[in-house]
């Protein structure tokens, strides 16, 4: 377990718990509340997708899957999750159905639809969490890596899997509040999402999730396994050659993938309040790969810290000059694909390794 | 002796093209055998074949007198025991010398089994050794992408050998390399073949020379000659494809 903390994963994980215990501690324990809710919730919010980043950058950056539908993995999670939250409301809504969502009622529907059935208790909810995303992740991959479609053609099928889901979900009748989607939660298990010591705990669970999130990927990826995946994405056809079955080290690798960013989706869900088919949008899922190539393909804590960097620009560019943001980040889109190919990690580590050295080196001579 | 490999009445074609017309080739255990022919001769097809990446539109594959191989994939044939090595040396750049001959190493390919493996001493031992037969040692700790064209082929080469296969397909090994390397690589082979059955396929005459062997000529998909290289540059056909007359 410890030999998965390098000095990289160390230092990102010891920032992390400091931000855990600060974040909580300014918005509940200090006077003056010097953290205010709703910075507590937009961080939990980065913090879901650090772990999102996390999950691709472990297909893209070691196993060459650029997959541009990982959206969609993390607003199934958020579906699973909004289900529950929906059910949880029972009947504290506007029409007090104790059974039916508001907007079945609205729809005019007499019974709740087969696969709403379970999502009333937090344990099925948490399995379909985890469980759908990976079950699409497996069949999609089962096809696709089994016909051995790789590059730009296995790109712009996930792209199309994200988009064919949004145009599903956006329908009324798939049962899943539609154009809206699902919101007006209350409360999870019983905690009231509007206050303050329940964000604070999602915040909190947020970054045990992303942690977690990292440790599981650098143990996948520091094993002989791990080291398959890289050979895959340098040499495909030479992996097959010695013997490795190529689709099936996708599959797993595509399927933990999917299931890590269900989980984000779910926590993601009841920090913002609401899920709707947006979240399938294919712009979703580029601006996913965006935040690991600026952070840093194939480093997992780059990528991490490409998810929050590009979050907080984004809120910050969008509320000082929202018409510019798509501009910006395409432009520092380019910029790092020319001058930073490493991205930022690549960037900061290079300046200490060039400090430490010159350093070394006096010594040496001295 | 016993047939490690078989082709009989073996036929693919491309689009119309006849890249291997009714092929017919049999190499024993342990033997070393070089392939010559232009280009075009469907020398890579029929590696394509032996190996399941290609598979052939009528004839039979035999492996060890029982297996069939046109029924495997690339995985498949490198677990029965073929290995191969391409005609331009394709090692994992990113990886170091040693993790290259340690993912080569024959040990269980499943996915949980590679998840939780364990280097144990008896493997490091072994690549040691690898690392060894293929002079790389003092690079062992390299990136495979630094090391020359040269010692990227005895790399793949080792890799080879660290899946212990009973027939090695070796494209062209000589390919690019200097005079001295390229002897070293006949003498290798050499060494190898008795222990294993090595199938070689070579322009480089000079090469084929030095490994001493039955050489078969392939031309249009179909064996021309086969014997000792001096009999096979004898016959008058053979003569007539490589000079074009």
């Amino acid at each position: 377990m410890l030999s998965l903390i390098d000095r990289r994963m160390g230092i990102f994980l010891a920032g992390l718990f400091l931000l855990t215990v600060a974040v909580p501690a300014g918005n509940l324990v200090l006077a003056g509340q010097p953290v205010p809710s709703y910075i507590v919730a937009l961080l939990g919010k980065y913090l879901c997708y650090a772990l999102l980043a996390v999950a691709l950058d472990l297909v893209w950056g070691y196993c060459g899957i650029l997959s541009l539908g990982h959206g969609a993995f993390f607003a199934l999670g958020g579906y699973a999750m909004g289900m529950h939250l929906m059910r949880e409301i029972g009947a504290r809504g506007v029409y007090a159905n104790p059974d039916l969502p508001d907007f079945m009622v609205f729809l005019g529907w007499q019974e709740l639809p087969w696969f709403w059935h379970g999502f009333d208790m937090f344990g099925f909810a948490l399995l379909m969490v985890l469980l759908v995303p990976g079950a699409l992740a497996f069949v999609f991959g089962w096809f696709a890596f089994r016909s051995r479609v790789t590059g730009v053609y296995l790109s712009i099928i996930t792209q199309a899997m994200t988009y064919a889901l949004m145009l599903a979900f956006f329908r009324n009748e798939m049962g899943f509040g539609g154009n809206n989607g699902l919101t007006d939660f209350k409360d999870v298990l019983g905690f009231n999402l509007q206050a303050d010591s329940t964000r604070a705990g999602l915040f909190v669970l947020s970054a045990i999730a992303l942690a977690a999130g990292l440790l599981v990927a650098k143990a996948i990826t520091s094993s002989k396994l791990g080291k398959v995946l890289i050979a895959i994405r340098d040499a495909e056809s030479r992996t097959r050659f010695i013997g490795y079955r190529v689709e099936e080290y996708k599959l797993f690798v595509f399927v933990v993938s999917a299931m890590m960013a269900g989980v984000a989706g779910a926590l993601y869900v009841p920090q913002v309040g609401i899920i709707n088919p947006g979240e399938f949008s294919p712009a979703n899922s580029i601006g996913i790969v965006i935040w690991v190539a600026l952070g840093g393909r194939g480093t997992l804590v780059g990528a991490a810290l490409g998810a929050i960097l590009v979050s907080i620009a984004q809120t910050l560019f969008t509320s000082w000059f929202p018409e510019l943001w798509l501009f910006a980040l395409g432009g520092l889109f380019v910029f790092v694909t020319i001058f930073l190919p490493q991205g930022v990690l690549g960037l900061i580590e290079s300046r200490f390794a060039r400090r430490r050295k010159p350093a070394a080196a006096k010594e040496a001579s001295a | 002796m016993s047939t490690q490999l078989l082709l009989d009445g073996v036929n693919r074609s491309f689009d119309g093209f006849k890249a291997i017309n009714d092929l017919s080739l049999t190499v024993e255990k342990g033997e070393l055998r070089a392939i010559i022919g232009p280009n075009g001769a469907g020398k890579t097809t029929m590696m394509d074949i032996i190996t399941g990446k290609t598979r052939p539109d009528t004839g039979r594959v035999l492996w060890n007198q029982s297996v069939d191989l046109t029924r495997t994939d690339e995985a498949g044939s490198a677990r029965l025991g073929i290995g191969r090595k391409f005609q331009k040396p394709t090692v994992f750049e990113t990886q170091t010398v040693e993790d290259n001959i340690a993912l080569a190493l024959k040990e269980d390919r499943s996915v949980w089994a590679t998840l939780f493996y364990r280097r144990s001493a008896e493997d490091t031992k072994r690549i040691g050794e690898l690392l060894e037969l293929v002079k790389l040692s003092h690079v062992a700790d390299w990136m495979a992408g630094d090391l020359s064209h040269g010692q990227k082929q005895w790399l793949e080469i080792g890799m080879l050998m660290a899946q212990d296969p009973e027939l090695l397909l070796v494209d062209e090994p000589a390919a690019g390399m200097t005079d001295a390397e390229t002897m070293r690589t006949a003498e290798l082979l050499r060494q190898i073949a008795g222990k294993h059955t090595v199938i070689v396929v070579e322009h480089d005459m000079d090469f084929v020379r030095a490994l001493g062997c039955r050489v078969t000529v392939l031309h249009q998909g179909h064996v021309l000659a086969e014997g000792s290289l001096d009999h096979v540059s004898s016959n008058e056909q053979v003569i007539e494809v490589y000079l074009g007359r």
